[in-house]
């Protein structure tokens, strides 16, 4: 049915799923955040709702846009109500709504209990503080430790995250370093107190395709070693493939789909999941092929449009996706214990409705929104 | 690597020497640092652009593809070396000669905005090389021919401002500036990596279109390697200022014969399985400072295969397997015959029989030499 039915690089999930069920570790409930501006009130984040198990690596992917970053640092409670933003929705983690928590009590538990690495390493690190003092910095904050021994624990971290010559990093500055190595020196600091929850915001994009493949790995790692939870928001699906149990697609502001890592590969059910996977270049079989287009552009978050908000570049829209916005609704499950698969459309890919649906847009060349349909939108 | 100590000076059999629209010979370029050392960003490197082709140039930030491209088109003019466009060298060229032959070569690159001038409407913006070539009366009759080309409605596009358009359309309009004037070759760079995925797809189509439509030859400077694996016949892959390998786009990606090639080609994610990649140490290994690149072969400070001999000698550009040439001591030419599924491939492993003495994997031989 789809390209990734019969890939063989359809990956079984690399890490041991996370074992026992029990409460979530993050669970975030309804999480809208707009942004009031002089063109209107911009949807950033609209009623996303998402849970992380202890342990579980979670993929937030979606272009730019769509809301995931303002969605991650609303998690981390970076993103506050006032001042033209409104904010709706809880984040509990560990049992504690932290949407509610004062700045004193967030800052007890940034650093200490949820960590962020972002994308760019160079602005993420202090200019003219030298590595080994960023680092112990949330040590001594958090931890009831001597200043020898913070600093001993820098040398280790920098050591764990793979830098070379750690007793001579931790006495540099950050423009010291290349991208990749500071990208490890952020890693480290994000770890310094083993967090619970680790939030990765396009930790890599920054960097070159083979320092990219170092970091993940890295990541990988040394999750599955302290067995925190991960939350790795991206842009690019293939990097999530094999170092992710679950993914959430994203767009426009909310969720539009969300499986276990391997379901939504082999079978995804949001066309714009199908679309994305499309749209991007092999790295098998043969080259010179013609890529599958997902016609227009990213949706304005000012004016979104009506009904499902992929409607206007999908090849498979009908009259009732440009009114009627699709819920988020559970896929039939394929088993008693099949994963939850979430998706939010009509006409989900691969059934009769959507059959029907695609067989109808190719006949009058269009779909209900008007956009052309040729043949190179729906290749599958 | 000089020219002359390249086996052959071309890497390109005799009999379609006449199929080059572009040849770089030894090209370097080297920028004065302000510590009064030297970057070297390319450092002979030599090249040949076949009329109709697509050749990939790929490489990570700081390998010199983009100076590469850019030197092409005199932007600076490199510090030696020449390149041959059509058989004259624009390197000796004068500055009136040059202007005349720059409409036969354009440029597209990464970001689409910055590169349109904001407060210039798109006709003129696409228009003005017709009326800087004494063209200015055909601009009503090309501007929307082109537009239309790249998938703009004329009409609806003409009059707006740059800042009214997506990435991906203001794109579109670079792409439309590059081609309203003919040209030959068109220098890529990095013109998708700005771009959404969902945007990227239509940008790359368009180029395989317009590259048939206008006829054109493409130089495609990405650091994206499934993005170059599909739009490029052949690729070329640099490391610091040097070309390590080149090859047909498929057999170079399915069988990696230098191992910076192999290290790359393992860090596409998904990748990692494919191919005989097993346990690539990708170490913690980044490119050297070009202010100060290792002796010898420049990628022996991360190569899993290096020896002495890697630091005393640089490996010249010698041709290791039919149509593939790779600047390498240690090629890996040992590929499991399942992974040599393209033609190219095949037709290569016919003729690497007799390398028992090049290197295992992971295990260097000194017998090649």
């Amino acid at each position: 049915m789809t390209a990734a039915a019969d890939d063989p690089l359809a990956l079984p999930d690399p890490v041991e799923p996370p074992a026992a069920p029990g409460e979530p570790l993050l669970v975030a409930d309804d999480v809208t955040v707009r942004f009031h501006t002089r063109n209107g009130v911009v949807h950033a984040v609209d009623g996303v709702s998402l849970d992380l198990r202890e342990g579980e690596v979670l993929a937030v992917v979606g272009e730019s846009g769509s809301g995931k970053t303002v969605f991650t640092r609303r998690l981390m409670g970076l993103v506050t109500g006032g001042r033209g933003t409104e904010v709706g929705g809880s984040v509990r983690f560990a049992g504690t709504d932290l949407t509610t928590l004062s700045a004193a009590r967030l800052s007890r538990i940034w650093g200490a209990e949820i960590a962020l690495i972002l994308q760019d390493p160079m602005t993420s690190l202090n200019p003219v503080k030298r590595i080994g003092a960023q680092i112990t910095e949330s040590i001594l904050l958090h931890r009831k430790v001597s200043k020898t021994e913070a600093a001993k624990r820098a040398v280790e971290l920098l050591r764990s995250v793979g830098l070379s010559e750690p007793e001579r990093r931790v006495r540099q500055y950050p423009h010291e370093l290349s991208g990749g190595m500071r990208q490890r020196v952020t890693i480290a600091i994000a770890l310094a107190c083993d967090p619970r929850l680790l939030l990765a915001d396009e930790p890599t994009t920054a960097l070159d395709v083979t320092v990219q493949a170092q970091i993940l790995d890295l990541l990988a790692d040394l999750q599955a070693r302290s067995g925190m939870a991960m939350l790795l928001v991206t842009h690019d699906l293939r990097v999530v493939r094999s170092r992710s149990h679950r993914i959430a697609v994203m767009y426009a502001g909310r969720i539009v789909e969300t499986a276990p890592t391997s379901t939504l590969f082999a079978d995804p059910l949001m066309p714009y999941t199908e679309a994305l996977m499309n749209a991007v270049p092999p790295v098998t079989g043969p080259n010179h092929v013609r890529l599958q287009v997902i016609p227009g552009r990213p949706p304005d978050l000012i004016r979104p449009p009506a009904g499902c908000k992929f409607s206007p570049r999908c090849p498979y829209a009908q009259d009732r996706c440009l009114t009627e916005e699709p819920p988020l609704r559970d896929a039939e499950p394929s088993g008693p214990d099949a994963p939850v698969h979430r998706y939010r459309c009509w006409f989900p890919v691969g059934s009769p409705a959507w059959a029907e649906a695609k067989a109808r847009n190719i006949e009058r060349g269009s779909s209900a929104a008007g956009t052309p349909v040729t043949e190179e939108m729906v290749l599958t | 690597m000089t020219a002359a100590d390249v086996a052959s000076p071309s890497p390109v059999a005799p009999d379609v020497t006449d199929d080059v629209v572009l040849r770089l010979e030894d090209l370097v370029v080297e920028f004065r640092a302000g510590n009064g050392g030297t970057v070297h960003a390319v450092s002979g490197i030599s090249l040949e652009v076949r009329r109709g082709e697509t050749l990939g140039l790929v490489g990570e930030s700081g390998c010199g593809k983009s100076t590469t491209g850019r030197a092409i088109m005199q932007l600076p003019r490199p510090t030696s070396g020449s390149v041959l466009f059509e058989g004259r060298d624009l390197a000796t060229m004068s500055g009136e000669e040059l202007r005349r032959v720059r409409p036969k070569l354009q440029m597209i690159f990464q970001d689409p905005i910055s590169s349109l001038n904001p407060r210039r409407r798109i006709t003129d913006i696409v228009g003005d090389p017709l009326v800087v070539w004494g063209r200015g009366d055909q601009r009503a009759k090309v501007v929307p021919e082109v537009l239309e080309a790249v998938g703009l409605d004329p009409e609806q596009v003409a009059d707006r401002r740059p800042h009214q358009f997506s990435g991906g359309q203001c794109q579109r309009v670079s792409i439309a500036r590059a081609l309203v004037l003919d040209p030959e070759v068109l220098i890529c760079d990095e013109p998708v990596s700005a771009l959404d995925v969902s945007v990227q797809a239509q940008i790359l189509n368009l180029l395989e279109d317009m590259k048939r439509r206008y006829g054109l030859t493409l130089l495609f400077i990405a650091h994206d390697l499934g993005v170059v694996r599909n739009i490029s016949d052949r690729v070329a892959v640099m490391y610091l200022g040097r070309i390590c390998e080149l090859g047909e786009t498929r057999a170079l990606f399915d069988t990696p014969v230098h191992p910076y090639t192999r290290l790359l080609v393992s860090s596409i994610p998904t990748m990692q399985d494919v191919a005989d990649l097993e346990q690539i140490d990708r170490g913690g290994g980044e490119m050297p400072s070009p202010m100060d690149p290792p002796s010898g072969c420049r990628f022996r400070t991360r190569c899993p295969l290096a020896t002495e001999r890697c630091a005393d000698e640089t490996p010249l550009m010698r041709e290791v397997l039919p149509g593939r040439f790779a600047a390498c001591h240690h090629p890996i030419l040992d590929h499991a015959p399942e992974h040599s599924g393209a033609p190219a491939a095949e037709k290569a492993a016919g003729k690497t029989t007799g390398t028992t003495a090049l290197p295992r994997n992971g295990q260097p031989s000194r017998e090649d030499a």
